[in-house]
C-alpha cells in the first residue's frame, strides 16, 4: 500500500456508520438505513472530555468506598476493591490478584491516560504518531469492558454466600460507582472519533 | 441521494478505498490507520443460523442452570445468572444490577434474538419485517455485550470463595463457555453485509 488513500471529505462522499454504506456527503441520512450520517461524530471532543471527567470524579468513590460487605461467623467485614486484591495476594491466589488489579486498577487508568493524551494532541492538531495512536484507540475500545469483571465476580459471591449466621455477603455502594466509571469510560471511548487523528494530515503517513 | 457500492470507507480515518472480493480467511486492512476494513467470512447464511440457534438453546441453559454450587458444615447454596444479578440489584446498588443485568443478560438476549430473526429471511433471500430496525440495533448494542467477562467473573468467584468454602462449577459455567464462544464467533462475523445481500432495489438509486 504505496500510495496514500484519498480521504472521504476530500471526495464529498461520507461512510455510514451504522451500516458500512458509502454515501455522498450531501446527504443528512443514510438512502440505505436511515441512520443520520456525521463527516465527524458530533462534539466529539466536547462529549469525550464531558464523560471523561465524569469517570474520573467517579473513579474515586469507587476506590475509597467498600464494594462489598460480609460476615463470617459474626465477624463483619467492608472491603474495597483494592482490598479484594491485597487479601488474594496475601492468600497466595497472586494470579488472580493480578487478575482483579489489571482489570480494575490498570485498565480504567489506562483509559484515563490514553483519551486524555488523544483529546489533546487532537486539540492541538498534532501530526505526532498518528499511526501510533490510532492503534492506541483502537486498544483501549478492546480492553475497555473488561473492567466489569470485578461487578460480575461481587454480584455471585453476594448471591451465593448466603448462610443466614454463618456467612453473608452485600452489595455496598462502591461498587455502583465503579459500575459506573465503566459506562462512563466506554461511552467516552464511544464519543471519540478516531477520523480527528488524521485531520490535517499532509503527504504520506509512512 | 446516492450509494457507492464499489467504494468503502475506514471507519477509523475516513480513507476511501475500492472494494476487492477477499479470498478464505483474508482480511482488508486500511492503509492508512491498519484498521480492519472487512473481513471474508467462511460462514454462510445457513451456519450462521445455525450457530445462532445453538446459541440460543444455551443461553437458556447457561441462565436457568446454577453456575457455582457451594457448600459448607452441611449447607448448600447455587446461584445462577439471575440470580447474582438480582441480589446485586438490592437497595442502593441498585443501578448497578440494571447495568450487569442489561449487560450480561439482556444485550446477549436480543442479538440472539434479532440475529436469528434476521438470518431466518435472509435465508430465503428477503428482509425481514423489521429488518432496518433489528440491523440499527444489532450495530449499537455490538459493544454492550458483556457474557465473556461474566465467564471470566465465574471462574475469579469460584478461585475466590474455594480458599473457605467448598465450590463445584455447576453446569451452568459449562453452557457459558460455549455461549462466550458463540457469541464471540457470531459477533466477529459483519452482518452487515446483508444491507448488500438482501438489498431493497427499489429504494435508492445506485451510482457506479
Amino acid at each position: 500500500m504505496s500510495a496514500v488513500a484519498p480521504r472521504a471529505d476530500e471526495l464529498g462522499l461520507v461512510g455510514c456508520h451504522t451500516c458500512g454504506a458509502t454515501c455522498s456527503a450531501d446527504a443528512s441520512h443514510c438512502p440505505r438505513c436511515d441512520s443520520r450520517l456525521h463527516p465527524r461524530k458530533p462534539d466529539s471532543l466536547a462529549r469525550t472530555w464531558a464523560f471523561l471527567i465524569a469517570a474520573l470524579i467517579l473513579y474515586i468513590p469507587s476506590n475509597t468506598l467498600p464494594v462489598i460487605y460480609t460476615s463470617m461467623l459474626g465477624r463483619g467485614e467492608a472491603s474495597t476493591i483494592l482490598h479484594g486484591v491485597v487479601e488474594f495476594w496475601k492468600s497466595g491466589s497472586w494470579d488472580i490478584a493480578l487478575l482483579i488489579f489489571i482489570a480494575s486498577v490498570a485498565v480504567p487508568s489506562i483509559k484515563f491516560l490514553v483519551l486524555g493524551t488523544l483529546l489533546v494532541t487532537v486539540q492541538r492538531r498534532s501530526g505526532w504518531a498518528r499511526l501510533q495512536r490510532a492503534r492506541l484507540y483502537r486498544f483501549i475500545e478492546l480492553i475497555g469492558y473488561w473492567s466489569m469483571l470485578d461487578v460480575v465476580v461481587v454480584a455471585l459471591v453476594c448471591a451465593l454466600v448466603q448462610f443466614h449466621l454463618l456467612g453473608t455477603a452485600e452489595p455496598r455502594l462502591g461498587i455502583v460507582f465503579f459500575g459506573l466509571v465503566v459506562v462512563l469510560t466506554m461511552c467516552a471511548a464511544m464519543s471519540f472519533d478516531p477520523r480527528l487523528i488524521w485531520d490535517g494530515e499532509k503527504g504520506n503517513p509512512e | 441521494m446516492t450509494l457507492y457500492p464499489a467504494l468503502i470507507v475506514c471507519e477509523h480515518c475516513d480513507s476511501v478505498y475500492r472494494r476487492h472480493d477477499l479470498g478464505v480467511d483474508e482480511i482488508a486492512r486500511c492503509g492508512r490507520c491498519r484498521a480492519v476494513l472487512y473481513r471474508a467470512s467462511r460462514l454462510d447464511i445457513d451456519h450462521l443460523l445455525a450457530l445462532t440457534l445453538a446459541a440460543a438453546i444455551v443461553f437458556v441453559i447457561a441462565n436457568v442452570s446454577p453456575v457455582i454450587r457451594i457448600a459448607v458444615s452441611g449447607m448448600h447454596n447455587e446461584a445462577n445468572l439471575l440470580q447474582a444479578i438480582s441480589a446485586l440489584s438490592q437497595g442502593s446498588a441498585l443501578l448497578v444490577g440494571l447495568v450487569a443485568g442489561a449487560t450480561l443478560f439482556g444485550v446477549p438476549l436480543l442479538q440472539i434474538v434479532l440475529l436469528g430473526w434476521v438470518l431466518l429471511f435472509a435465508r430465503v433471500g428477503r428482509r425481514a419485517p423489521g429488518f432496518g430496525v433489528a440491523m440499527r440495533v444489532l450495530h449499537w448494542i455490538r459493544p454492550w455485550s458483556m457474557t465473556e467477562v461474566f465467564l471470566l467473573g465465574v471462574l475469579v468467584a469460584i478461585v475466590k470463595l474455594s480458599g473457605m468454602l467448598n465450590v463445584i462449577a455447576g453446569p451452568g459455567t459449562y453452557a457459558t463457555v460455549v455461549l462466550t464462544v458463540l457469541i464471540t464467533v457470531l459477533a466477529k462475523r459483519d452482518v452487515r453485509t446483508l444491507w448488500e445481500r438482501l438489498s431493497d432495489k427499489t429504494e435508492v438509486e445506485w451510482a457506479e
